[in-house]
């Protein structure tokens, strides 16, 4: 009896409950601007803004309510005339940088843009010592 | 000897990693998107009535006085559903809850009330998520703590189990 | 019955993991040209081993076929109403089956490594073969202790609760068991490296005897992740190719650091240069892997992709990690420097070209490490930060652009020591190509930086791959350079469509009523119908596109948004035209209240170019392995009769005394 009941409870649990609005989407959500160019910069925008309710999406790959919610007001906003920047930076100032897939320098970032300042300093020096000790007579590559 | 020691360089590394990896390991795995807005003063709105039984919700509504609580809420979200009770406590001791209801239905909210008990002061409808965007929410339900001055002091993720009425109202009280 | 033999295979193998490693170990113990005779039971142990991890694989394959509902791990996973294809293709949509499936190909390279590979000096073989032993018994290890896959329910279920829509494909079919494959083959690489560097055997017949699992692997892996690419191109329903998501990285990591390695033997092959390189990068192709299932299965960071999160098993992969990967890392800081440093080259020389393309891919390695890991490391310190294309791009460019440049001339190198003056014809033909291509593109419009530059060196690249077959006979030339040619043609097609995607995609988001129409490019698509249809175990609506190229006939396309019932979820299926030129890719998405329909529609010009380069580049994989294979052959063949004439000349002169050997 008991296990028939643990079964039932596996059974149930493994069914999630799902809860979502049958709301029709914000304006633009699922709409482009009209014009052409402010749609382009919208669209950039968006690919690298983070869905906050997906698993690692932006929020142009996303078909999470929340995500056109976003897409609108990014839409709306480039309409009214923010530029991209000032739009990223106002979503930074809710979500923190983790809303953001594009890192900007600040003091929790600088060892990303460190990097490859320092591989190329390490890949200069591998290569000189490897390839340049016999400069002399070799000239240079391509 | 320079070049020996250059050989443990990828252990060292390796090292450095599987302890940060293990130490991620034994921490929580926290899901939340918590609002970079505590400290910051309420951004500006004004939402119409939610349905037509409350006044709609505008910043003037939860600025002046005494801190209020801010829920932002649905008809159409389960865990709501576990945390009205709570919010009915809350109220009961005499805090002013303002709801905000998103991509909601008047009917949906008029249902919702009617069968989960009603604490709200006001609701305002936020169809496309605006003033949650603003407020740095990214799910519902949340319940951010405002001061007198409308200053957001406290933000609380997820439904309000039984044990966090008691934090609520001591953040209340600490935004006096 | 079954799944109780399953286990008991699986079992049975990790014993015969045991006496594969300490077989092989007393290999090590036997004097120089001798055989220790504890040593010989490590070959048969791992060829058993292969057909038992295999059968126990089978098992579970069958357990899935007939939907066994008493094994937990079929009726948490699977349902009965489920098409068989997806029943099948399920044993290894979850993370136990999947786990088998890796442990069943790490026996099975073992066991081919172990059954044909008869070159190497014993010791090296015995050191090899206990390594393979000690690397598939931590997996089995992992599968019995933690994630047993034949696991039986106290009463069976009712019925199951089914797979993944999203995995409900055939690129489930596809894509995980070719990566899988790469991903393990590599551990042949790895304890072959090892092996190696216990025994000091870095030498040339070492790197002939690694080249094809490290082309076998790489091969696998290229396909791999082209298909994973493409099935989450239109499955994911937005178009999207390559996310830079965690879970791609991981996949790419591996992959970038076999491409080093297949060239780096190349050099140790042909050279005898590069010997502690090329061991530090068959261990560290592998480690990838092993990384790559922590960081899917662990879930210490967030991804689309990732499934079977759990941090207690993440716990028992980084203690895997950490007794592989730390103690590779450890043997090889105590025993490199033991190595005897390898032949050198001039700067301007084949093996130069291939040294700068080594370390371009391990920058372009730690590029993708880094970018990540980043945010598991910033979470330390609760902070919460997302690293993504904006990041990657770029980054990788910086150290790819320059790789790309000498991939075009690095072929048309000699050996040793060579003369750039040379090449001037070539050079210039180079650089007049990339310098055209762009000057031409952007004087038709204002396009972004990288697929500029991309479409640049996709025009020379391609040409330059011909380039080596200038003034050859082409009838004459080997097999493998032709699987070079092809490989780095790959390249070039590949980055064409990366860039084609990137700078002329055209995008169009529209409410439509039924007989609508939208103009996108060329094409003008016409909403006819929209109908609800039913599958197997889903429901679905239907749209009807009528798509017409500059007026010309209409072809049906039919996008549906699915609604399966167990598990509850929605997906949407894309419909996808595809042209020569490029792929048009329409979606159906919700009903407005105003009764218009939601299309999504995208024509991506020569965006199936990316793919098809992959599938260049497996291919010239594929025919270096047949060319070395063919030269290998002709090799075996000439020595063994070589060795017959000396043995029928020394039957006629049986007065002399038999030679020593």
């Amino acid at each position: 009896m008991i296990r028939a009941v643990v079964a039932l409870l596996l059974a149930l649990l493994a069914i999630p409950a799902l809860a979502q609005d049958s709301m029709p989407p914000a304006p633009y959500a699922y709409n482009q601007l009209d014009d052409p160019r402010l749609e382009a910069e919208a669209t950039a925008l968006m690919h690298t803004l983070r869905c906050l309710k997906c698993q690692s999406q932006s929020i142009a790959d996303s078909d999470a309510p929340m995500a056109g919610d976003m897409r609108h007001q990014v839409r709306s906003r480039i309409l009214a005339g923010e530029s991209p920047d000032q739009i990223r930076g106002w979503l930074i100032a809710r979500y923190g940088d983790y809303v953001s897939y594009e890192p900007e320098v600040s003091a929790t970032t600088w060892p990303l843009f460190a990097a490859p300042v320092l591989l190329l300093l390490i890949v200069g020096g591998v290569l000189l010592r490897r390839l340049g000790k016999r400069r002399s007579d070799a000239g240079d590559a391509a | 000897m320079r070049s020996r020691l250059f050989l443990w360089v990828p252990l060292a590394l390796f090292a450095f990693f599987a302890g940060v990896a293990g130490y991620m390991l034994t921490q929580e795995k926290d899901e939340f998107v918590e609002s970079t807005m505590i400290g910051q003063p309420l951004p500006d709105f004004a939402l119409d009535p939610a349905f037509g039984g409350l006044p709609g919700a505008a910043k003037g509504d939860l600025v002046g006085g005494k801190p209020r609580l801010l829920n932002i809420w649905a008809s159409w979200c389960t865990p709501c559903i576990a945390e009205a009770p709570q919010l009915e406590a809350l109220q009961a001791r005499g805090v002013e809850i303002v709801g905000i209801a998103i991509r909601d239905r008047p009917e949906d909210v008029a249902n919702f009330l009617g069968r989960y008990g009603n604490p709200y002061a006001r609701i305002g409808s936020d169809r496309i998520s605006e003033v949650q965007l603003a407020i740095g929410s990214s799910g519902v339900p949340e319940t951010f703590v405002i001061d007198a001055k409308g200053v957001i002091r406290y933000q609380h993720i997820g439904d309000i189990r039984p044990e966090h009425v008691a934090v609520l109202l001591e953040e209340l009280e600490k935004a006096r | 019955m079954i799944p109780e033999i399953g286990l008991a295979a699986l079992w049975l193998a990790a014993a015969l993991a045991v006496l594969q490693m300490v077989s092989g170990a007393f290999a090590l113990k036997a004097a120089e040209g001798a055989v220790n005779p504890l040593a010989i039971y490590a070959r048969p142990a791992a060829v058993v081993q292969a057909f038992l991890a295999v059968l126990a694989f089978l098992m579970l394959l069958w357990s899935f076929a007939i939907t066994d509902l008493s094994i937990k791990l079929v009726a948490s996973n699977s349902h009965s109403m489920k098409p068989l294809l997806y029943k099948l293709t399920g044993t290894w949509g979850n993370h136990e089956g999947s786990m088998l499936l890796w442990v069943g190909v790490l026996a099975l390279s073992g066991g081919l490594l172990a059954g044909f590979e008869k070159r190497l000096p014993e010791r090296t073989m015995g050191a090899t073969l206990a390594v393979q032993g000690f690397v598939a018994l931590g997996f089995y290890a992992f599968l019995l202790l933690s994630s047993n896959p034949f696991e039986r329910l106290p009463v069976p279920a009712a019925e199951g609760t089914g797979l993944n829509p999203l995995l409900q494909d055939i690129g489930l079919a596809i894509h995980p068991p070719t990566l899988y494959a790469g991903y393990v083959g590599l551990s042949v690489a790895f304890s072959l490296a090892m092996g190696a560097l216990l025994t000091n055997q870095v030498n040339p017949s070492f790197a002939r005897v690694l080249r094809p699992w490290v082309l076998g692997a790489w091969v696998l892996l290229t396909f791999g992740i082209t298909a994973g690419s493409y099935w989450a191109y239109y499955e994911l329903g937005w178009g999207g190719w390559w996310f830079w998501d965690p879970v791609e990285n991981a996949s790419l990591m591996p992959w970038l650091a076999a491409t080093a390695l297949m060239h780096s033997v190349s050099v140790l092959a042909a050279r005898d240069a590069l010997r502690t390189w090329t061991i530090m990068l068959g261990v560290l192709a592998f480690s990838m892997s092993m990384l790559g299932t922590f960081l899917v299965r662990s879930g210490v960071l967030t991804s689309v992709h990732a499934f079977a999160v759990d941090p207690e098993r993440g716990a028992f992969i980084l203690g895997l990690l950490g007794l592989y990967i730390g103690g590779a890392f450890t043997i090889f800081a105590l025993r490199a420097g033991a190595v005897a440093e390898g032949k050198r080259f001039a700067i301007a020389s084949r093996e130069g070209a291939l040294v700068f393309n080594n370390v371009m891919l391990s920058a372009i390695l730690a590029i993708v490490l880094l970018g990540t890991l980043y945010p598991l490391l910033t979470e330390v310190f609760d902070v919460r930060v997302s690293v993504g294309p904006p990041y990657f791009n770029p980054a990788g460019a910086i150290f790819a652009i320059p790789m790309l440049l000498v991939m075009a001339v690095g072929p048309l190198l000699r050996w040793k020591s060579d003369k750039p003056a040379r090449l001037q014809f070539e050079l210039a033909l180079i650089a007049a190509l990339v310098i055209g291509v762009i000057a031409l593109v952007s004087f038709f419009g204002q396009f972004p930086l990288l697929p500029l530059l991309g479409l640049g060196l996709a025009a020379a690249l391609a040409v330059a791959a011909f380039l080596p077959l200038r003034g050859r006979n082409l009838a004459r030339v080997p097999v493998a350079t032709w699987g070079m040619v092809l490989a780095h043609f790959g390249i070039a097609v590949s980055l064409f469509g990366m860039a084609c995607e990137g700078a002329f995609s055209q995008e169009r988001l529209a409410a439509v009523a039924p007989g609508g129409t939208e103009q996108i490019g060329d094409f003008a698509v016409t909403l006819e119908s929209v109908t609800p249809v039913a599958g197997p175990n889903w429901t679905a609506i239907e749209a009807r596109l009528a798509v017409s190229r500059d007026g010309g006939e209409p072809v049906i396309l039919n996008p549906q948004a699915r609604n399966f019932w167990s598990p509850p979820q929605s997906t949407s299926e894309s419909a996808l035209l595809t042209r020569w030129d490029g792929q048009l890719y329409a979606v159906i998405g919700n009903q407005a209240e105003d009764g218009r329909w939601q299309i999504r529609v995208w024509w991506k010009p020569f965006v199936t170019f990316i793919w098809y380069g992959g599938l260049l580049i497996a291919l010239g994989g594929i025919l270096a392995i047949a060319g070395r294979v063919k030269v290998d052959v002709k090799r075996r063949a000439a020595v063994t009769k070589g060795a017959e004439r000396r043995a029928d000349v020394e039957a006629l002169d049986v007065a002399s005394p038999v030679p020593a050997e």
